[in-house]
């Protein structure tokens, strides 16, 4: 009961805003969604992304991921490749970080290699897909700064509307305005705009779900490219909250070991 | 094939439940300049099929791998071989794992050579970068804690290096007859090898220490007149006890990067490490390409008389990473000796067509390579190479 008093007293905050600044406004959302999210320790999930380019040719890719929350920092994320076929069994290994770059090793299965790779390079397509890795990754408070902008009316939903900025100078964006449900404190859309602050993409997040009764995950992410007319549907499957992952499924030894 | 199938089905906890995957892949390889020896090829195809068998139980706890490996070779009867890859079972526990069978392991950091890497043997006719390797027999025992990840390896049974044949391009003069290998050690290629390694990462390094008490992998070849009294080369396998270093620090766009070794034989000590760095420009020219720019040194302390390629050796390569739906890749570069003229490019390039191919280029070119240098025997063997496989 108590808790359900503090989530009614938070989620009112952001609209208490008189005494706040939009920024602070801004915040205040962004750890709401981040408070709303917290708690899951871990889960499973298989991705399936449908890449289309402007031509209308299509190509698939499937992966499954791993993800273990991890406390006072960014999540650990497994992430294997089963298609196409000629990268089966590459996989990577993240640990991010609320501050400064996230570690990374991938798994090159040819060579039975781990490489340590330059995880500064985020904002590159995610296995030529309109996702960046900075799109996919944990998606930290700390990580952008904030600004409330207005609600609206999204989707038949009550909307708030907040711009953020990314800290990281290495960010492919200067700005995203991302849309969030009053009512549940999940994005239901984000533009991003890229470093000469043009309309780059826009992510809607579609078909939510509810996990463990707390927890929802959008089943559907749609990223349109407007510069390049190219888009990528993200669909989610199979999701196992609380799969009993440990650490220890996200060493070294079990990049190694992925499939 | 299908026998093979169906005779693992006889299995059926192992074989039906699992998963068949792999690929075959056509080769066409042409040498553009006269052989040394007139027996040897001007161009080859060939066709190498790699499936993979893979099935785990127990809650994931429990997984096997089978992975043989075919090629054919329409010049090189030595190049036409089969391999175990993999055959191996794994048990996985809550931060430890053992492995029995045929496996693959790879340690090291450096792109120019792996100089670390040392559990499996090469399969020099698959490749002369040496990056190709035969299985090797073993059984490891490896803890994941806080302090890092400890492998324990027992390899019993050595693997002998693969030779290219009469015909085959890439070999030595006279060439190497495997006939005639031999052993330092009275067990032959029945003697247990032992390893050891502990690898770390701390913050933006990642560091590998191991030792190997063994045969090393690398033969010496030895002038000798064989039964049909050809002068041919002769394999001879010493024992060695080797301790490397492997170290990356990963900083921002720059890779830098470490191996060293000590081996010591009954004939000689040896130092020698590859370092150097990679960088990275991202988004080359507001694309979603990025250019990597990597050079590295190679040192060997016998100098002249090391009986390897790159003992004062720099190495400039570009590696450019298209990031596209096709994952199309490009890794170009010169090798250039600092005590002679020689110099080796190498290009290697790869694209997806479709879902399910892959075409994939090489080009191999040994330059003014003086006659003392190890390298001379395949400074006529320039070759372009292409490969296009089929995933399944």
């Amino acid at each position: 009961m108590k808790r359900l008093l503090l989530i009614a007293l938070c989620s009112m905050l952001p609209l208490a805003g008189n005494a706040m600044t939009p920024e602070e406004q801004g915040l205040e959302i962004a750890k709401e969604v981040d408070r709303r999210d917290t708690g899951f320790h871990d889960f499973k999930a298989t991705m399936t992304m449908l890449l289309r380019n402007k031509h209308g040719e299509e190509s698939l890719r499937h992966m499954r991921t791993k993800a273990l929350e991890v406390e006072d920092d960014g999540d650990k994320t497994l992430i294997t490749f089963d298609r196409p076929r000629d990268i089966k069994g590459t996989a990577l290994l993240s640990y991010s970080h609320k501050a400064g770059a996230d570690d990374q090793w991938l798994y090159l299965p040819a060579l039975k290699r781990v490489k340590r790779i330059a995880s500064r390079n985020k904002s590159g397509p995610f296995m030529g897909s309109e996702f960046a890795y900075e799109d996919l990754s944990s998606q930290e408070v700390e990580k952008y700064t904030y600004k409330y902008i207005r609600d609206e009316q999204f989707n038949n939903k009550n909307a708030l509307v907040q711009e953020r900025y990314p800290v990281d100078p290495n960010s492919g964006y200067t700005r995203q305005v991302v849309w969030v449900d009053k009512a549940e404190y999940i994005p239901l859309k984000i533009e991003f705009y890229d470093r000469k602050k043009a309309l780059l993409k826009t992510l809607e997040f579609k078909d939510y779900k509810q996990y463990l009764d707390r927890y929802w995950r959008a089943s559907e992410m749609f990223m349109q490219n407007h510069q390049t007319g190219k888009s990528t549907l993200l669909t989610w499957e199979d999701y196992k909250f609380r799969a009993g992952l440990k650490s220890s499924n996200f060493g070294k030894n079990s990049l190694k070991r992925a499939r | 094939m299908r026998n093979w199938f169906k005779a693992l089905c006889l299995f059926p906890s192992l074989a039906c439940a699992g998963e068949w995957t792999g690929y075959i892949e056509g080769q066409g390889r042409y040498f553009t300049q006269e052989p040394f020896d007139s027996a040897q090829t001007d161009s080859t195809l060939s066709l190498a099929f790699e499936p993979e068998y893979y099935h785990a139980w127990d809650d994931d706890r429990q997984s096997f791998i089978f992975r043989p490996f075919l090629r054919w070779d329409s010049q090189d009867n030595n190049r036409t071989h089969a391999d175990i890859r993999e055959l191996l079972w794994t048990h996985v526990g809550d931060e430890w794992e053992v492995q029995a069978g045929i496996g693959k392991v790879f340690w090291g950091v450096t792109e120019a050579r792996h100089l670390v890497d040392v559990i499996n043997q090469t399969d020099l006719v698959e490749n002369p970068d040496g990056e190709q390797k035969l299985g090797q027999p073993m059984i490891k025992l490896s803890f994941e804690r806080t302090w890092g990840v400890l492998d324990i390896y027992a390899l019993p049974g050595f693997r002998e290096r693969t030779f290219p044949g009469d015909k085959g391009r890439l070999r030595s003069h006279p060439r190497v007859d495997e006939d005639l290998a031999s052993y330092e050690s009275s067990a032959g290629n029945k003697r247990v090898d032992l390893a050891l390694r502990w690898s770390h990462s701390l913050g933006d390094w990642d560091i590998g220490l191991a030792h190997f008490y063994g045969t090393n992998r690398n033969p010496l070849l030895q002038p000798v007149q064989n039964s049909a009294n050809e002068i041919v080369l002769a394999p001879y396998y010493e024992l060695i006890h080797q301790t490397s270093l492997d170290l990356q620090a990963t900083k921002g766009d720059w890779l830098w990067k470490l191996e060293a070794l000590y081996s010591t034989s009954d004939r000689e000590d040896v130092f020698s490490y590859t370092g150097g760095f990679e960088y990275t420009f991202i988004g080359l020219g507001d694309s979603d390409m990025d250019l990597g720019v990597l050079t590295e040194y190679m040192y060997d302390e016998r100098g002249d008389n090391a009986p390897i390629a790159f003992e004062n050796d720099t190495f400039i390569g570009l590696r450019l990473t298209a990031n596209d739906e096709q994952s199309s890749e490009l890794l170009t570069g010169v090798i250039k000796d600092m005590d002679s003229s020689a110099w080796l490019y190498n290009l290697e390039a790869s694209r997806r067509i479709g879902d399910a191919w892959k075409a994939s280029a090489q080009i191999r070119l040994w330059i003014d390579v003086p006659e003392d240098d190890p390298l001379y025997t395949i400074s006529q063997d320039d070759y372009i190479e292409f490969n296009l496989a089929r995933y399944f």
